[in-house]
């Protein structure tokens, strides 16, 4: 299609904005591609259908938001460019989204606790000064609606289930917690973009983010891990060694074929 | 040369590629058409961010409006409002329910958190006998717009379009 009719004024974005504009557009981009991994794995059909259309959303939201990153930024990258011609480091997603899927209940625990913070952020930004990022996160907020309840609902399914699912259930969540402090740590570009009325400092969600999965996890019958050290910096783009395999996969074709498109 | 009228007229015809039994018109995805100068300026709304049909509908637009006698014809994306299911008109739901897709409430899911309800208050009817006795089976059907149901009356599965 030619043109936004919110196009982002060009090259008005600074340094700060841009990383947190990236943070946006990535982590969309590497959990729609680690959800499109389920397709034609998932345990039953149905589940199959529900994981890739989320999927499809995600990476919908993640062509929208780093569209409009590139456009910010004014240099002429275009969403391709910044999902697929990027090396590691220049990944602002955080950790917790490039981690692999693992078992079903391990994804649908993490959708879980990632669409919930998505619904609140989305909700902020909906009101963003930033105009074409208002528009995105206004749509996006609806689609995050979907996937939190449907993984609410699969959380609460699998916990409190059968002892089976409650172990891998809890096991997941186990494992997940720890990446979960990410979401919340304080960066200098949540100070800028706070300040410009742009989008919250990512800190201030935690409380909120807290009321909303609690109720869920304990309607869950499972045991919420105890903070730990433990500190992840995919935001900053120090990843994990998950994240260069992901990206291989991901790159492969603009890597292999450049300007390639379908 | 078209006039705003005739090229309302032709998108009238223009189905939706997942749903071919109402248009993009009566979707509520064309926004704007607009005569100028130089050609037919048209503005969509598209639906769900990953919608595959998305670029096909746009391209399903500019071939329909050429074909009409169009001489040039430009697409602009506009995303603020986000589209709604509420811009269903009553016609097109009526058109799905016939379809075999329950229709949207007219009311979406905005404003608030989406609470976390397990049970829905009021069941859908199947649109195939009537009967309240249905269950769903999946928050997401073969799009990502739809759910999918099945009715425990006459047993045949069917689809909702979600509120959004």
């Amino acid at each position: 299609m030619s043109e936004q009719t919110l196009a982002a004024a060009p090259g008005t974005a600074t340094p700060e904005q841009l990383e947190y504009l990236l943070r946006l557009g990535d982590n969309a981009l590497i959990l729609g591609q680690r959800l499109s991994e389920w397709c034609g794995h998932a345990p039953v059909l149905e589940e199959d259908m529900a994981l890739a259309n989320m999927a499809l959303d995600l990476v919908g939201q993640a062509r929208l938001l780093l569209t409009h990153a590139g456009q910010s930024e004014g240099r002429g990258r275009d969403e391709d460019q910044l999902a697929f011609l990027r090396v590691e480091r220049d990944y602002r997603n955080v950790t917790l989204v490039e981690l692999p899927n693992g078992d079903f209940g391990r994804s649908v625990v993490r959708n879980f606790l990632f669409s919930a913070f998505q619904v609140l952020l989305y909700g902020r930004l909906s009101s963003s000064a930033d105009a074409g990022l208002a528009a995105i996160a206004a749509k996006s907020l609806k689609e995050a609606r979907y996937h939190m309840s449907h993984a609410a609902e699969w959380t609460i399914r699998l916990g409190d289930g059968t002892a089976v699912s409650h172990d891998k259930a809890q096991a997941a969540l186990d494992y997940l917690w720890p990446y979960t402090a990410e979401l919340f740590a304080a960066s200098p570009a949540d100070d800028a973009v706070a300040a410009a009325g742009i989008g919250p400092a990512w800190s201030e969600l935690e409380a909120e983010w807290e009321d909303l999965v609690l109720p869920v996890l304990a309607e869950a019958t499972l045991t919420v891990p105890a903070r730990v050290p433990f500190k992840t910096y995919g935001k900053f783009g120090r990843h994990s060694e998950h994240m260069g395999h992901l990206l291989a996969t991901m790159q492969y074709m603009q890597r292999t074929y450049p300007g390639a498109q379908w | 040369m078209l006039t705003e009228a005739q090229a309302w007229k032709a998108l009238a015809a223009v189905p939706d590629p997942e749903i071919p039994v109402v248009s993009v018109t009566e979707l509520g995805i064309v926004r704007e058409v607009r005569a100028e100068t130089d050609g037919l300026r048209v503005v969509v709304t598209p639906t769900y961010s990953g919608c595959p049909a998305t670029e096909m509908i746009a391209s399903s637009i500019e071939e329909a409006l050429l074909a009409a006698g169009a001489g040039r014809v430009s697409i602009d994306t506009r995303l603020d409002p986000a589209w709604t299911s509420d811009w269903i008109g009553s016609e097109a739901r009526e058109k799905l329910r016939a379809y075999g897709i329950v229709p949207p409430s007219g009311q979406a899911a905005v404003g608030g958190a989406r609470p976390l309800h397990f049970v829905r208050r009021s069941p859908l009817a199947c649109p195939r006998c009537g009967s309240t006795d249905t269950t769903r089976l999946s928050e997401f059907g073969s799009t990502a717009c739809k759910a999918l149901y099945r009715c425990r009356s006459c047993l045949e599965p069917f689809e909702y379009f979600k509120p959004i």
